[in-house]
């Protein structure tokens, strides 16, 4: 079997990535769903409420950990694997990592400890000031990794230095005010606090299955449905928001991702269903609805969005303007400061294209020798697979319709039918907890299979991006990865298990004194009793 | 945006130097005391209480003290671009073992505690021995290769590329100075994470630390002698020739570098550097004397300053090197072509000064929460809260 380095690369980053994946969505929202516990907790001074935010705690400490330990192989791995793209676009891409350090992982990392290790050295109010500072990291942590990720989508704020040989900043403010990156991230955490809601739900509807922690099962149902139907909303809406940004800024995904090959009259319709072909170039059995993909992506009925023929061919002129650049590029290496400013000028004006002309570099060592059919392919090397983003796509927003349903369900049970669950809807709850994993996941795929063949959109071709390793050195860290990661799932998962099968711990003592207090308030002002608590 | 001019590139670069340097002793300084404490564990430690009651000496603050280590990496990749790319690719397979021990690290802290069961403590206290003593290890070992320089080149596209076959990149590592190096580095950890253990335990676990941390301390102080010798005698500097351009392009290719007899030319040019292995040396000893003594706060101060001596030695005797090259001196990496834009090292200048401020009060705050020793009676009570 023949092993490449490319391919092994993105194997290895696409396996560690979604593996990391696994654990970020769960601590972006139950980070916020404990804090909210806690701070019920402190305005009412209900035991119950701080033992649900312990426990809650506890499952969130168990899956934190594994996010953490698992980051740290993103950061390690550009520079290990990908040590062309670092050089290339550090300049740029590095800086939102850093400052997600400064910002927010400090923050997170610093004060979880005290959240779990600080109960009794701290006040009530400073401890859910800790709760509250672990959350806002850990959703800053996002917002700056989401940058990152989001210049490489749409990289502004940027121009190529032919000196440093590299890309260079030009503008911070760009940079961090991306469109892309901002509509991904309110999209990545609204998608994560689904996933916390979704879990919280279903462990909660376990217990009621079960006839166990009815008092901590219903109160988390509460906080999870009201929070969940909100966030589902959201990641409905924002995830269109990523649409709209994507029809000017990532044309060739938004045409994948629907299988749209030619360019239709506005406003386009939307494909539901069909079965992409690359090689036919058309989308079998497709089953259209008419208008709805021109207002998703334009929001105007006159607005044409470009099909994938159109796209491929822009892509091909680029290909020619961008040899101009590399060749003026050349000229400039081989000067050395003392360069004419015709050639300047030759690079300036074509070197947006620059990008283009390494894409070339696959078939031939200089892209000034390429030939017509070399130019041919690289320009329909710009065309992404289509059927997996197709079908990805369309099984995210799916998944992403139906967590609207389900928590909408809930929601309405929960604050009109006084928590009357029938058992069906309990079991549906249990059995649905892995679908926001799958749609995250999907999520991830479509993004960035979408962006192939580029690491930088339009920038930097993945080819080119990885590092001079050999395929032993691949081979041994791929294999470590996936026995050391699986031997660690397992374990995390045992632990879950173990401690969502024990159950919170009910201080009995704290609960009973507070349930005698509470009565002896009620007897003097004569009002109705309430439920006791467990 | 015209701000960044006002702060000229090449002040902007050796500030980031400087930056560089913070960051790598506030690692050693937080986090280096909870890998020295993972080294020490299997020794200090005899009963699962004994063990439990170390691992949360560190328990609520390593989290936060790991995170130097990843800010550093964040650091280098935002402000020395191509140090981190021509780093992390050519010690690839020593970088995948010190991942392997940092992801260890985390979840063996985490779940241990959370079974019964010698087998699983158990096997959780090796991953915590292996995830402080390793990457301790390979720090050292990794300096001990940045001063004898690396076999890397940079092609025209600025490339960088490794020589040698597979196997032979990775043993080249685990030369005889360079396992000095680690020794020194691992020894000096272990030292510091003795103090630590001093400072926050007491009994039978603060005994046995006091007393391995005390010829930890003399091998660091030993090795970091010889070491020095070594470099005296045995190992080639590397110096810029002709005229030294600061505020160029970054690119490691403009200028000429060769080799020199001795990194420790440096000590005639800038004579006030050698406070740097002073303040080592001194330090180091007074840590060392006080682990004896049974002294508490001033031990682990000392151990901080000793440290900080050996660290800033190396950036020092460097300077303005920041990685070699044996293979191709011209590609060396230097403070003054392996950065950032001018642009980018502005932005996040503003940023580390709105955030490290921020960063040192609030870390602060957390350690005088938690001031105090850890008890068996502390591990016992809460069995179910605590690591």
């Amino acid at each position: 079997m023949e092993f490449d380095i490319v391919d092994l690369s993105r194997l290895q980053f696409a396996l560690t990535v979604l593996y990391h994946f696994l654990f970020v969505p769960l601590t972006l929202g139950l980070s916020i769903l404990v804090a909210i516990m806690e701070t019920v907790y402190v305005m009412t001074n209900r035991p119950i409420w701080r033992q649900m935010t312990k426990f809650w705690g506890m499952l969130f400490g168990i899956n934190f950990v594994l996010g953490v330990a698992t980051g740290i192989t993103m950061e390690f791995q550009f520079g290990m694997n990908w040590s062309y793209y670092s050089h290339y676009v550090g300049d740029i891409f590095g800086a939102p990592l850093a400052i997600e350090g400064l910002m927010a992982f400090f923050m997170e990392a610093t004060f979880v400890g005290l959240f779990f290790f600080g109960w009794d050295k701290l006040s009530k109010v400073a401890h859910l000031v800790v709760a509250w500072l672990v959350a806002i990291g850990s959703n800053f942590s996002a917002l700056w990794i989401l940058i990152a990720n989001g210049w490489m989508q749409n990289p502004v704020g940027a121009e190529f230095n032919p000196l440093s040989m590299r890309m260079e900043m030009t503008s911070f403010f760009e940079v961090m005010f991306n469109e892309v990156a901002q509509a991904k991230f309110v999209h990545t955490v609204s998608a994560g606090y689904v996933t916390a809601s979704v879990f919280v739900l279903g462990v909660s509807a376990w217990y009621m299955l079960k006839g166990r922690h009815f008092e901590l099962a219903r109160r988390s149902i509460a906080v999870a449905a009201a929070f969940g139907l909100a966030s589902a909303f959201s990641v409905v809406i924002l995830g269109d928001e990523s649409g709209y940004s994507a029809t000017h800024s990532q044309k060739m995904k938004l045409a994948a991702i629907e299988g749209m090959w030619e360019t239709q009259p506005a406003p386009a319709e939307f494909t539901l269903f069909g079965i992409p072909d690359q090689a036919a170039r058309e989308t079998h059995y497709a089953l259209h609805i008419p208008y709805v993909m021109g207002l998703i992506g334009t929001r105007s009925l006159q607005t044409v969005i470009p099909g994938i023929d159109d796209l491929e061919a822009i892509a091909e002129a680029r290909v020619r303007s961008g040899i101009i650049a590399f060749d003026a590029l050349m000229e400039i290496r081989a000067k050395k400061g003392d360069v004419p400013p015709e050639i300047t000028a030759q690079f300036e004006d074509h070197s947006n294209d620059l990008g283009f002309a390494l894409l070339l570099k696959r078939y031939v060592e200089d892209p000034r020798q390429a030939t017509e059919a070399q130019i041919v392919k690289a320009a329909t090397d710009t065309v992404p697979t289509v059927w997996p983003l197709f079908w990805a796509f369309r099984v995210m927003v799916a998944l992403g319709f139906s967590f609207v349903a389900v928590m909408g369900y809930f929601f309405f049970m929960a604050n009109w039918k006084g928590m009357q669950f029938p058992r069906w809807s309990l079991r549906l709850a249990v059995a649905i907890i892995p679908a926001p994993w799958i749609a995250a996941e999907l999520g991830w795929i479509v993004a960035e299979l979408g962006r192939q063949p580029w690491t930088v959109d339009g920038v930097l071709p993945t080819a080119l991006s990885v590092s001079h390793l050999s395929v032993a050195d691949l081979l041994i860290t791929l294999f470590g990865f996936v026995a050391f990661y699986t031997v660690l799932f397992i374990i995390e998962m045992g632990l879950m298990i173990k401690y969502i099968k024990k159950g919170p711990y009910m201080d009995v003592r704290e609960t009973e004194e507070w349930q005698r207090k509470h009565e002896m308030r009620l007897s003097s002002s004569g009002e109705p009793q309430p439920l006791p608590a467990e | 945006m015209i701000l960044h001019e006002f702060l000229s590139f090449e002040l902007l670069r050796v500030i980031w130097w400087l930056l560089l340097g913070v960051l790598l002793i506030g690692f050693a300084l937080t986090d280096g005391f909870d890998l020295g404490v993972g080294a020490l564990l299997p020794f200090v430690g005899r009963t699962d209480t004994e063990r439990r009651v170390a691992i949360n000496t560190v328990g609520p603050v390593w989290e936060g003290n790991q995170v130097w280590f990843i800010l550093g990496g964040g650091a280098i990749f935002a402000a020395w671009p191509p140090l981190y790319a021509v780093s992390f690719s050519g010690f690839y397979l020593a970088m995948f073992a010190v991942l392997a021990a940092l992801i260890l690290r985390p979840v063996a802290f985490k779940y241990r505690s959370k079974r019964d069961g010698a087998t699983w403590r158990n096997g959780w206290d090796w991953a915590l021995f292996v995830g402080g003593a390793v990457p301790a290890l390979i720090f050292g070992v990794a300096v001990g290769n940045v001063l004898q320089g690396v076999p890397f080149h940079l092609t025209e596209d600025m490339m960088p590329m490794y020589d040698g076959s597979f196997w032979w990149k990775f043993i080249a590592l685990l030369n005889p100075f360079a396992l000095l190096a680690g020794v020194v580095s691992l020894s000096m950890l272990m030292m510091h994470g003795a103090a630590w253990l001093t400072l926050k335990s007491s009994g039978p676990v603060q005994e046995r630390a006091r007393r391995i941390g005390t010829w930890a301390g003399l091998v660091a102080i030993g090795g970091y002698a010889l070491a020095g010798l070594w470099l005296a005698v045995g190992i080639d500097g590397y110096a810029i020739v002709g005229t030294v351009v600061t505020d160029g392009p970054s690119n490691p290719l403009y200028s000429q570098v060769e080799r020199t007899a001795s990194w420790l030319a440096a000590y005639g040019v800038r004579p006030w550097i050698v406070i740097a292995p002073v303040l080592g040396f001194l330090g180091m000893a007074l840590a060392t004397l006080g682990l004896r003594a049974g002294r508490e706060v001033s031990t682990l101060l000392f151990s901080k300053l000793g440290i900080f001596g050996v660290i800033s030695s190396v950036g020092l005797t460097m300077f303005p090197f920041i990685l070699p090259s044996s293979k191709m001196p011209d590609a060396s990496l230097t403070v003054w072509d392996s950065s950032s834009s001018h642009l980018t090292l502005f932005v996040m200048l503003v940023a580390t000064l709105i955030f490290m401020p921020l960063i040192l009060a609030y870390t602060a705050w957390v350690y005088k929460v938690l001031w105090g020793k850890v008890t068996e009676a502390d591990v016992s009570e809460q069995s179910d809260s605590v690591y």
